[in-house]
């Protein structure tokens, strides 16, 4: 393959747009290279890229919706602030004229903040004013930068700072920059607002408020980090811009990752009572996740899968590290793209249809990758004897078998997803959450084993069997709205019986109303359930309850109710299997969590000593590789000096090392006789001091003063 | 009291509307004046008026320059971020915009003074107000030296006003410099502010009423806060509430003391609320208006709690451990056989329970990391991902950087979170914390 790089990573090529086909020419090829052929590689790059651009625009739909919530209360209090500043009763002229200023709760997960502020920008830009600007911390260090950034950004023109080192640049601009300042921005302002309301008076703002005639679009400034901005900057900026309320009606958004009260922290009493803050609470990136994965992985509509394993890293790579969702999607790129580029079957993940056409055009070594699929070979094993030989000879069989093997997998996925739903509604509610608080986690559950071998699964059953029946009615109900939408045929049936079952339910309702039994007691006990027992103690009750149970004739809605438990029971041990028991899932499937892992949970430090100690498998050079662990001497000069020192003590001597260093570089030479052999020449301690101090700048080893040529090893450990 | 400034010079009826909008300030407006002399007297080169905040500086001297029509140059030294901008503003208040633009990029104060020696010279004294005047000791070292004498360099009828909240002793430079004149403002007395704030009152209701409804405002605030804009502010925005009987027809004008009780707790609450910035105006206007119980709104304070990501969480546990214990303890903390090591000895009295005291010690990435494996559960590969969190901790402020971005060998953290967040934090992973802090054994 052919990139320069040494390391082994997932490159992305951001297309320039003007050299787009050549760059799209080369991404291509590499799916080509590999032994598949040309035309397969072709269609799986295309493949690859439809699924992931369809990603794309369903994260943007979904982060769009996902803030639209906060902005449209970021809008009424935008609305509010400006109607209470332009009123003109008593209180708003006695009341100090403070900036509207909208704190706006972000969460720690840093990395997705950006795509939070962009479309927030977007939509303020579209609906409430064009003047938006955003500041990053890192762009103002100093006021004079801030107000730099505030003026670029609003006034899209140059604005001079006085800086000595920007002075020479001064030249070059031909146009007399404008001044830094705050008074530009309002005369500039001013300009804009009476020029565009002459000239479109109805802009399309929508204009809600009718009542006053003429409202002025507010200067939004966006702090996208609060914590990190220099306290002393915004406090000067902030008490700049009060002195400008009455000319210019500006607006602060702060983007806050962690509380509060930060803001109190950064600024004192003098100065945030300049402002009126008020909180804005953005999703939590918990739920953010769940709408992700509820979107791309809970469905049947999303052919590409993750195994349990690699979505339990992307899982927990979000909860221990970053609470990213951003670099969730990220992983879920990665796995996508490496699906797409090492499995060569996976020109049959795609659409149903597109799948079907796709199976027809396979060639022998397709069809011989496919015969060698573990869960293909599984299901020939089950295969009666003359049809296993077909199978293993007869290509265009197989073709057709593939096609029937791909209509059963898309019907297990399209049966799978409602299932799943189903009993989730049905066990999330349950005392404990046997099987798991949100879906993901049943679903990893489901992926592993099947669920109804699970302990917590039949527990739970169990407890399904004692529920109250308001409760239970409430969760069938959820169940047959899920299943309502599904337009696969075991669905409708089921959906048919599940509705039958409910109307039961309500004519039970009904015989109680007019005869209302004794039995109102068994009706509820899980009333009488502790609400925290352990297992153990769990199961006990269960089995008491069981036995008290048995000896008591069964009520009517006992009975259905065993009924219904045992309809979903049903549905569940027909429909949940985990993937590996459908043949031809490997297409779908993407299973490499070392990859994951390795990709995406970096360790720099192993990376850097396996380069070190093993040049070979960085270098892909087989000439470097020895038997025994010992170190070739033809190895780059970094490696022999790492090797080396890994055999002293805490400080180690120069010189006996850059004699060792001499000893093993001239093993390389042909002529080990020779005088020079051993010696240490000009370039020898040249290319051994440039090895030391790679290994310096690696953190191996610092020079030290405690003893003349020595420096000191800051690692441990050796061979 | 109106018509009490007097001055020749200037024309009676503006001195007399001046004088009315300035209460309780009429003996340094007065002063002002005689100060300033008649318009086309030069003037003394610098005044320094110094005095709290909301003592009222700007206000005399806006009204004075207002109504008298005196050309002035306003200017914040906030604002400022360059001589340059000091300089344009100054010129562009006296003579316009093109001279203005006559000012190279980076001006020095020779090319100021040049400037504004071409033009033409002034027949009445011109202003200069210097807002925020302290920040002009950070500045150029010879401009506010400069700006005390600018009359002298300029050679015109030029006054520099410096308002200050700081007094003119820690103002001088070392070198000596021309002195201005001092001019304090003090703080107004209760009774004055009574009489200011009594001014404003609202259209729709006697004096008598807002001036009780004032002294009531008062004597709950005015231990805490004596800023008149502060007082203002609340006074707009708890008068409707202190109304709102007498609209509903429940109390007469007159009966001042079920007013008083109606109001009273209001204004304790809101004292520790819209006062502190806890609730913003526009809230607690709201909450006036849907009349509920208030209780319900958290203030900005009552939000502490931060969501972290698991590791991110024993990171800062680790951070906090090693900000608050001495590092020779970490032996006996965290190495399962730390062997004999005397409790006596362990345990130095003066040092013991100081440590919260002095505030957390920065400590090297090393330690933090030392730590942070021996805390947290299970294995943990020392993955990229950690180390990001370490900046990511910094970038959100709860570790501190102590040394340079610039040192990328060994470089030093502090932990910048309290006692009670990290308690909080550590509830949340089950880790007891306190058993591991030196300061509580
Ligand atoms: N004597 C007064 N009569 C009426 N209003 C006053 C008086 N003194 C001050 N104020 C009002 O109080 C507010 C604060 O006053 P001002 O801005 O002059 O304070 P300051 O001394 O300049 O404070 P700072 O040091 O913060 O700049 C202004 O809105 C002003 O109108
Ligand atoms: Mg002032």
């Amino acid at each position: 393959m052919s990139t320069s790089s040494v390391s082994k990573g997932c490159f992305v090529f951001k297309p320039s747009p003007k050299k787009r086909k050549k760059q799209d020419v080369s991404q291509e090829s590499y799916f080509i290279h590999d032994c598949a052929g040309p035309e397969s590689g072709q269609r799986r790059f295309k493949l690859c890229q439809d699924l992931w651009k369809q990603i794309e625009t369903e994260t943007e739909v979904l982060q769009d919706e996902l803030h639209r919530k906060i902005l449209d209360s970021l809008l009424e209090f935008s609305r509010k602030c400006s109607s209470a500043r332009c009123h003109g009763d008593w209180a708003s002229q006695m009341r100090a004229s403070e900036i509207p200023t909208a704190a706006l709760m972000l969460g720690v997960n840093v990395p997705d903040h950006d795509l939070t502020f962009s479309s927030l920008s977007d939509l303020l830009r579209q609906s409430v004013t064009p003047y938006v600007v955003s500041l990053q911390a890192k762009e103002c260090g100093a006021l004079k930068h801030l107000l730099k950034r505030v003026l670029e950004g609003l006034m899209e023109t140059v604005v001079a700072v006085d800086d000595e080192d920007e002075a020479d640049q001064a030249a070059c601009h031909v146009q007399k920059s404008v001044h830094c300042s705050l008074t530009t921005l309002c005369d500039w302002y001013i300009i804009k607002t009476k020029k565009s309301s002459n000239d479109t008076p109805g802009k399309k703002r929508p204009s809600t408020v009718t009542d006053e005639p003429e409202q002025l679009p507010p200067v939004v400034v966006v702090f996208k980090d609060l914590e990190a901005f220099n306290p002393k900057v915004l406090q000067d900026f902030i008490l700049i811009c009060s002195r400008y309320v009455h000319r210019l009606p500006l607006m602060f958004i702060f983007g806050i990752a962690t509380s509060p009260s930060t803001i109190q922290h950064m600024l004192p009493h003098s100065v945030s009572s300049l402002l009126c803050i008020q909180l804005f609470q953005s999703l939590s990136c918990t739920e953010h996740l769940a709408t992700v994965i509820d979107k791309f992985i809970l469905t049947h509509q999303f052919p590409f899968k993750l195994t349990e394993k690699v979505l339990s890293v992307l899982v927990s790579i979000f909860f221990f590290h970053d609470f990213s969702v951003r670099n969730f999607m990220k992983g879920l790129q990665l796995a996508l793209l490496e699906h797409f580029y090492t499995q060569p079957l996976s020109v049959l993940c795609c659409r149903k249809k597109a799948a079907l056409h796709h199976a027809t055009q396979l060639d022998h070594g397709d069809l011989e990758r496919i015969r060698l699929l573990p869960s293909f070979k599984r299901y020939v094993e089950g295969q009666e004897a003359e049809e296993q030989v077909n199978l293993m000879t007869d290509d265009s069989h197989l073709k057709e078998v593939c096609q029937k093997l791909i209509k059963t997998l898309h019907k297990y996925h399209k049966n799978y997803y409602p299932t799943l739903r189903c009993l989730h509604a049905l066990t999330s509610t349950l005392p404990r959450h046997l099987l798991g608080k949100q879906i993901r986690e049943l679903h990893e559950a489901c992926l592993r084993k099947n669920v109804w071998e699970q302990e917590n699964y039949q527990s739970a059953m169990k407890l399904l069997k004692m529920q109250a029946k308001d409760e239970l009615v409430v969760s069938l109900r959820r169940c047959a709205e899920i299943l309502r939408s599904v337009k696969s045929k075991t669905m409708k049936n089921a959906c048919e019986q599940l509705e039958e079952l409910l109307c039961r339910f309500q004519q039970l309702d009904a015989a109680v109303d007019v005869a209302p039994s004794e039995d109102e007691c068994v009706l509820s006990p899980p009333k009488n359930l502790p609400k925290k027992t352990d297992l153990f103690q769990l199961q006990k009750t269960l089995l008491e309850m069981n036995e008290s149970r048995r000896s008591k004739k069964l009520s009517p809605f006992e009975i259905l109710r065993n009924e219904t438990v045992e309809f979903v029971d049903g549905l569940v041990r027909s429909h949940l299997w985990p993937p590996e028991s459908q043949p031809l899932h490997e297409v779908c499937y993407y299973s490499s969590v070392a990859t994951v892992k390795h990709h995406l949970n970096a360790s720099p430090r192993t990376s850097i000593q396996v380069a070190l100690s093993n040049p070979d498998h960085y270098l892909e050079n087989d000439s470097l590789k020895t038997e025994d662990g010992s170190l070739s001497s033809a190895a780059p000069d970094i490696c022999i000096a790492y090797k080396l020192h890994l055999e002293c003590g805490r400080l180690i001597n120069l010189y006996d090392w850059l004699e060792a260093y001499a000893t093993v570089v001239s093993a390389a030479k042909v002529d080990p006789d020779q005088d020079a052999f051993g010696k240490v020449d000009e370039v020898k301690h040249a290319r051994f001091i440039r090895a030391v101090s790679e290994l310096e700048f690696l953190g191996f080893v610092k020079s030290t003063k405690q003893k003349t040529d020595h420096v000191a090893r800051l690692t441990w450990g050796g061979c | 009291m109106a018509g009490l400034l007097e001055h020749p010079g200037y024309d009676e009826e503006r001195l007399k509307r001046a004088a009315e909008q300035l209460p309780c300030r009429e003996v340094q407006a007065g002063m002002l004046l005689s100060l300033m002399g008649e318009p086309h007297q030069y003037c003394y080169p610098s005044i320094f008026i110094y005095g709290h905040r909301a003592s009222g500086k700007s206000h005399v001297i806006n009204v004075l320059m207002k109504e008298l029509e005196l050309p002035h140059a306003t200017l914040s030294c906030v604002e400022c971020v360059s001589v340059a901008l000091l300089f344009e503003q100054v010129l562009r208040s006296f003579f316009g915009c093109d001279v203005a633009s006559l000012l190279p990029r980076s001006p020095s104060l020779t090319d100021f003074v040049r400037i504004y020696r071409q033009q033409s010279p002034a027949r009445q004294t011109r202003y200069i107000v210097m807002e925020k005047a302290e920040l002009l000791r950070d500045a150029d070292a010879n401009l506010l030296p400069a700006l005390l004498r600018l009359q002298e360099l300029v050679e015109d009828n030029v006054t520099v006003i410096l308002l200050s909240e700081i007094v003119w002793d820690t103002f001088r430079p070392n070198t000596g410099c021309f002195e201005p004149l001092l001019l304090h403002f003090p703080d107004y007395s209760k009774v004055e502010l009574q009489q200011i704030l009594s001014q404003d009152r609202h259209p729709s209701f006697s004096a008598e009423l807002y001036s009780f409804y004032v002294s009531v405002l008062l004597g709950v605030f005015y231990s805490v806060c004596r800023d008149l804009r502060e007082l203002r502010h609340l006074a707009a925005l708890n008068f409707s509430k202190f109304c709102e009987p007498l609209a509903e027809g429940k109390v007469k004008e007159t009966d001042t003391h079920k007013l008083w009780k109606n109001i009273e707790p209001h204004l304790k609450k809101a004292m520790q609320t819209v006062y502190l910035r806890e609730v913003s105006s526009l809230q607690w206007e709201q909450m006036q208006q849907m009349e509920e119980e208030t209780g319900a709104l958290k203030g900005l304070s009552a939000h502490t709690h931060v969501e972290l990501p698991f590791y991110s969480k024993f990171l800062l546990i680790a951070a906090y451990l090693a900000s608050y214990n001495p590092a020779r303890t970490d032996k006996r903390f965290f190495l399962k056989h730390h062997g004999k090591i005397k409790k006596t000895n362990f345990l130095k009295k003066n040092e013991k329970t100081t440590n919260h005291l002095l505030g957390p010690k920065p400590f090297p990435l090393d330690r933090l990391l030392a730590i942070f494996y021996s805390v947290v559960d299970g294995r943990v590969a020392p993955t990229a991902s950690i180390f990001s969190q370490i900046s990511s901790l910094v970038t959100l402020q709860l570790l501190a950087q102590v040394s340079h971005d610039d040192q990328l060998d060994s470089p030093k953290y502090k932990c910048a979170v309290s006692l009670e967040f990290i308690c909080n934090i550590s509830r949340t992973v089950n880790f007891d914390i306190m058993k591991y802090l030196y300061d509580f054994l």
